[in-house]
Parts: C-alpha cells; structure tokens; sequence
C-alpha cells in the first residue's frame, strides 16, 4: 500500500470499524477525544513556553492567563479523563465478565465532557475568563477585570464535566453491582465491600480469608472513582455558589464578596481539587500499573494483599492531605499545617512507593521481559513518579515550603514531571496495550515513530520539568510573567524540550492515524452495525 | 541564622543526587528485566525493608528540617515571641502600601510583617536583587497574614506578590523596599 492508500484505509487495511461493538466504539471515541484535547493542552503548553521567552505580539497578557486558566483544565478533564473514563469503562465489564451498566450513559459522558470542555475552552479564549483553576476568593467572581458572561459560560462548561463526570461514576459502581439479564442475582453488597476495601480490610484482622470477588484494577477503579465523585461534588458545588454571584451581577445586582470567607473557602475548594492530584490520579495510576505489570507478565501481582490494602490507604490519605497547598497561610491553624500538611502527606510516599515497588517486582519475576511498548512506556510512567512524588513531598514541608511555595519547582519538577511523564506515559502504556484488543488485531504503523514517541516524552518531560524547576529554585514564581528576561536561560532550555514533548505527540498521533486510517476514525464515531452488550465482538 | 540560599542549595544537592540514582536504577532494571536471570524471586526482607525505609524518609525528612531551618519553629511558634520591630502593610486594587517608603531593618532584628488585604488574594514574597527568594507568604482577605523572619546578612528586598490576582496583579512590586542593615555589633 502506498501512504495516500495508508492515509485513508490504515496500515495494511487492517482496522474494520464495522467490526466494532458498540463498547469498542465508545472507549475508541473516548480516545479521539482525549488525544485532540491533549493536542490542545501542548498547544497551550507551548504558547506559554514561548510567551514566558518573549512576548508574543498577537497575544495580549489577558489571553495568555485564559490560555494559562484553560491549559490544565483541558489536560486534566478533556484529555485525561476522556482516556481515563472511556477505559475503564471498557475495562470494568471486561474484567467483570459481564456488560457495561448502561452504554447510553456512557455516551452521555463522552458527550458532556467533550463539549463541557469546549464551551469552557472557548469561553475563555473569546473573554479572556482568567481566574485560573484555583479559583481563589474572590477572584473568579471580580468583574472589574473579567466579563460575567464570559464567567457564566466558562462555569456552564465545566458543569457539564462534572455531570459527565458524575454520569461515570454511576456506571462503573452500578456495573460492578448489578445484576445482568439471565444472571443469578448477584451479591451487590459483597461486591460493594470488595471494590471500595471493606472485605479485604477485614481479611487482615480474620482467621477466615474471603476471597475478593473483584479483580484487583477494578479495585483499584473503584477507589478512585471515590474520589472523582467527591470531587465532582464539591466542584459543583463552588461552580454553583460562583454561578449566584454572576447571575446577580448579570442583573446589577452586586452580592458582597466577603460573604464569603476566603479562608474556609480555599479549604474546602483544595479539598476537593487535592483528590485530582492526591486521592484518584494516584490510585487509578496503581491501580493501571498493576493492571499492565500482570498483563505484560501474565503473572500474577506480587504482594496482591499489600496491594489492596495500599490502595484503601490510599484513598482514605487522600481526603486528609489537603492543607499541604496551605502551607503558606498564615492564619491556616498550624495543627493542621503539620498533621495533614506534613505528616499525612508523607505517607504519599509510602503507598506510592509501595505501588512502585510492587510493580517492579512483578516484572521482575517475569523476566527475561521482550520491551515492547507498553512495557517501556510503563517504566517511563513509574520513572515520571519516582521524580515527581518525593519533588511533592519536599515542597509539603513548613520549612521548604516558605521558599517553593508558587515557584516554578511545584509546577516543573513536581506537576509537568508527574503528569507528562508519570500520568501521560502510564496512559500511553495503557493505550498501546489495548490497541489490538480494542481494534480487533489493527497493527500499528511504524514502530520507529513509537521509539520516537518514547523518548521525546520521556526526555521532553524531564527536561522541562528540570529547567522550570532550577528557575524555580532561583526564584522564579509560577502565574507570572517576567518580561525583562531575568529568567530566560531556563526558559529557552524549558522551551526546547517542550517542542520535543509536541514533537512526540506528532508522532504518536501520526502514527495511530496512520495504523487505522482516516476512514477508520470517522468510522469509529458512526453507530455499531453489532447489536451486542458485549465488549469485544464473539470470535465465532 | 541559616539562609534561604543555604537551604535551598542543600536541598538541589539532595534532589539532584537522588534524581540521578533512581534514573541509573531504572535504567539498569530496563536492561536487567530484558536478560534472563538465575533468580527472579523478590524476597519479602527486600520488600519491608524498603517499606521501612519510606517510612523513615518520609518522617525524617520533617524532623530535620524543623531542626534544621530555623524559620520553621519560629513560624509555627510565632504568636509567642516578641518581634523587635513590626511594618503593617496593606494591599488593595493590586498595590501594596507601606508605612514608610523604605522599611529599614538591622541585623538580627526579629521582624514581623503583618500584611492584609482589602480585596483579593495576594502573596507577599521578599526578593533578593538577583530575583532569588527569601521568603514568601499568602495574603487572604479577612485573615491576618504576618510572618516572622530574622535577617542574618545586609541587603537590598523588593517586595513581591508571590500569587496571582488576575492579569491586572501580575507585576505588583515594589522594588528595594526593604534594606537590611548590619554593623559591626551586629553581626558578631
């Protein structure tokens, strides 16, 4: 086949989206999606990267802080929980051996994240909407510097997130539980008290071992999606009490600001966004490392019962650590500052290194290992954390954290490193494992683009994170701007590896592009011709 | 007292090193997991051990900079020690206001710096003329905000907001605001 051919059809005509189920689809369409708005997000990413170089003239400072307000919102909800939420809605049935709850409501998800994203997106691009996602009081409610629609509309759209969000949360616990037409009634408390840690819990204290009736990663699911709908919750909740505030404005109505305390405000709302960075991204990455250390191994996961118990650890550490983004507050009650600050974050360190540790070992015990790709993105994903989490641990001190606070350290070494090398090449692990599963044997285009892939994001990732946080370690804040050049040298370093981290995405889209072709992406967004709940297609 | 390039200097040392090594281990456990091996067992003391030791890190690492950099007991007890001397400042519509122009400090003088915010919130951050960090602070509306610090060495501060405030807050400075002197007394 020549390229044209390959373009359109994909490599050796290989990808038939006619033969996808219906459940194939919707995780193929979670992916397109979640790779367009991760394009966007290294846009951004970029933008600001030259920006924070030199100016841009077509760019005033207002849009560069929309850009900055828009760039990790698009990442985390339009691109992570797209890939994330489509596979684990594959991946639950699956490894339940029973159908998905509902495949409409899951398409209501794909749907309202993927349009809630840009209505905020574009929002914030045509209004300049910029209170970044720390929405700290009363920022986001100043319409002295920003425009109440533009603020109604932004708002509007992450709304839409969270009801998609909320939607995924349904379906995976009533997944889990239900009970399948023709079935035997299923133990739905028993399988509750599996997923959320209770039964294993209680294996540690009782002479009778039950055995868990939910595979580990689904778990590993459960937990997290904990999180996700406590923090769905609470942004609702601070999307709605914003909302009041622009709609009185919207009629000249001015409610007063300081009805609000600003303080409790920045608690509660740090409690629920902590449970993004701390409670489910940590849990659904064990929970995928786990997943892929026993799919590449064929083995089964070492420690098992450490494991699980880590992960209900995990989830419970994740809603007391919070007040380590308050570290810097000075009127934040000091008890506080220490227990959940410093003491319970630490142990952030223990269950994810025990993840770590868990996961190797695995691999280790399967070796001699081929390096395939999802077990070299794997290693880059539990490299990228190995980095990022002790970074987090060293800012979540009251000592160190009176110098780090909003430099570029918590945004380089500590963030970008965890999310585009820990999170993303996790993702990228996951992605490329399941494609054959989830394309019915489609053989990937070049390999060379996928070593390309490899270590652009791998180097890209390290390198940017290492530059911004040596600005960071010489003073440079994050959320500003320095025109004078007073920082450069690490920024132009930054910015050149972050041309290689777009560079590898390039190259990794091209390639999936090419593997199925162009046919075989508007394929996957036309309805199954397959009338089946089932995940994969039946092999007769 | 020990100062914040001191600590900062420990800490990319510490960091860098520990950067190095996990990227050498991975790098050798790549190789390693490719090649067959006599003993693919990994035994439990292995496991709890390493176990052990992110327990003793993760505690350790608060109990010696608490012991080690001094501003940390000193914030944390700061409502029971007397400061020498004291500067309310006050932040409003992007700006700071000062009680004098320049706030002069001796050498080892423990100063308070009590800023409040009549609108959004701000930070408060000390910088050196090189554009490195001293300290930095939250500044919350409605809540006091003062910190304690203890200059150990001469020099010229230009105040900062160390948060965002909207674009319209994104250079709030006040440069070679503050000037810390130190005689001969002083410093010894």
């Amino acid at each position: 086949m020549n390229f044209l051919q390959t373009l359109i059809k994909g490599e050796q005509a290989m990808f038939k989206s006619e033969n996808l189920t219906p459940m194939q689809k919707l995780t193929l369409r979670f992916v397109v999606i979640g790779l367009v708005y991760y394009a966007f997000a290294v846009i951004e990413g970029m933008v600001m990267r030259i920006y924070q170089i030199e100016p841009i003239p077509l760019i005033t400072k207002n849009q560069f802080f929309a850009i900055m307000t828009a760039h990790p919102l698009v990442g985390i909800f339009g691109s992570t929980y797209s890939i994330v939420f489509g596979a684990f809605l594959f991946l639950v049935p699956f490894l339940m051996k029973k159908p998905l709850w509902s495949i409409k409501l899951g398409n209501w998800t794909l749907w309202l994240i993927a349009i809630g994203t840009f209505v905020f997106w574009f929002s914030g691009f045509i209004s300049h909407y910029a209170p970044l996602y720390t929405l700290y009081w009363p920022l986001p409610v100043d319409f002295t510097q920003f425009s109440v629609v533009g603020g109604i509309f932004f708002i509007l759209g992450i709304a839409m997130v969270m009801l998609g969000t909320a939607f995924f949360v349904i379906n995976v616990f009533a997944t889990i539980t239900y009970t399948p037409e023709g079935w035997d009634k299923q133990p739905s408390g028993a399988l509750i008290g599996s997923a959320i840690g209770y039964s294993g819990f209680r294996n540690l204290f009782s002479k009778k071992k039950k055995e868990h009736l939910v595979p580990l990663p689904v778990a590993a699911i459960a937990r997290g999606t904990v999180d996700v709908a406590l923090n769905a919750g609470i942004i609702l909740f601070t999307g709605v009490l914003i909302l009041v505030y622009m709609v009185f404005a919207l009629f000249d109505v001015n409610l007063k600001d300081t009805a609000i305390d600003a303080l409790l405000y920045k608690n509660w709302f740090w409690w629920g966004l902590d449970l993004v960075a701390d409670g489910l991204v940590l849990i659904f990455v064990a929970g995928t490392w786990y997943l892929l250390a026993t799919l590449i191994t064929g083995k089964k996961l070492y420690m098992q019962n450490i494991a699980r118990s880590a992960l209900l650890v995990e989830l419970v550490v994740s809603w007391t650590v919070w007040s380590h983004h308050l570290l810097s507050d000075q009127a934040q009650p000091g008890f506080l500052k220490v227990l959940s600050g410093e003491m319970v974050t630490a142990l952030e360190l223990i269950t994810q290194g025990l993840a770590f540790f868990i996961t190797l070992a695995t691999l280790w015990s399967a070796r001699p290992l081929k390096m395939t790709n999802p077990l070299k993105f794997l290693l880059g994903g539990l490299l990228g954390f190995a980095l990022a989490v002790p970074a987090g641990i060293m800012q979540a001190d009251i000592g160190l954290n009176r110098i780090l606070h909003n430099t570029q350290w918590v945004i380089g070494p500590h963030v970008h490193v965890a999310v585009l090398v820990g999170l993303a090449m996790t993702l990228y692990a996951a992605i490329y494992i399941l494609f054959p599963i989830l394309t019915n044997g489609a053989q990937l285009y070049s390999q060379k683009l996928a070593n390309f892939h490899f270590w652009g994001q791998l180097i890209g990732g390290i390198g940017m994170g290492a530059f911004m946080g040596m600005a960071g370690l010489n003073g440079m804040l994050r959320r500003s701007l320095y025109v004078n050049g007073e920082f450069n040298t690490y920024m132009v370093l930054a910015g050149l590896c972050g041309a290689l981290l777009l560079l590898a995405f390039l190259a990794f889209f091209f390639n999936i592009v090419m593997s199925v072709g162009i046919n075989g992406v508007i394929g996957i967004f036309m309805p199954s011709k397959l009338k089946t709940k089932d995940p994969l297609p039946s092999q007769g | 007292m020990v100062d914040s390039t001191v600590v900062l200097f420990g800490q990319t040392l510490a960091y860098t090193c520990y950067c190095l090594a996990i990227l050498l281990v991975m790098g050798w456990f790549g190789y390693k997991i490719t090649r067959p091996g006599k003993d693919n067992k990994v035994t439990n003391v292995l496991f709890y051990s390493f176990t052990g030791m992110l327990v003793v890190l993760g505690v350790s690492l608060h109990i010696v900079t608490y012991n080690t950099i001094p501003w940390a007991p000193m914030d944390l007890n700061r409502s029971e020690i007397k400061a020498d001397k004291e500067f309310n400042i006050t932040v409003e519509k992007h700006k700071f206001t000062l009680p004098e122009e320049t706030l002069n400090i001796n050498c080892h003088e423990k100063v308070l710096f009590s800023v409040t915010s009549h609108d959004l919130t701000y930070g408060f951050g000390l910088f050196r003329q090189d554009n490195s960090m001293v300290f930095q602070m939250q500044v919350v509306p409605g809540h006091p905000n003062d910190i304690l610090w203890e200059f150990d060495r001469a020099g010229v501060y230009t105040i900062r907001s160390t948060e965002y405030s909207g674009p319209a807050g994104v250079d709030i400075t006040i440069k070679d605001a503050v000037v810390v002197t130190c005689n001969e007394s002083a410093s010894n």
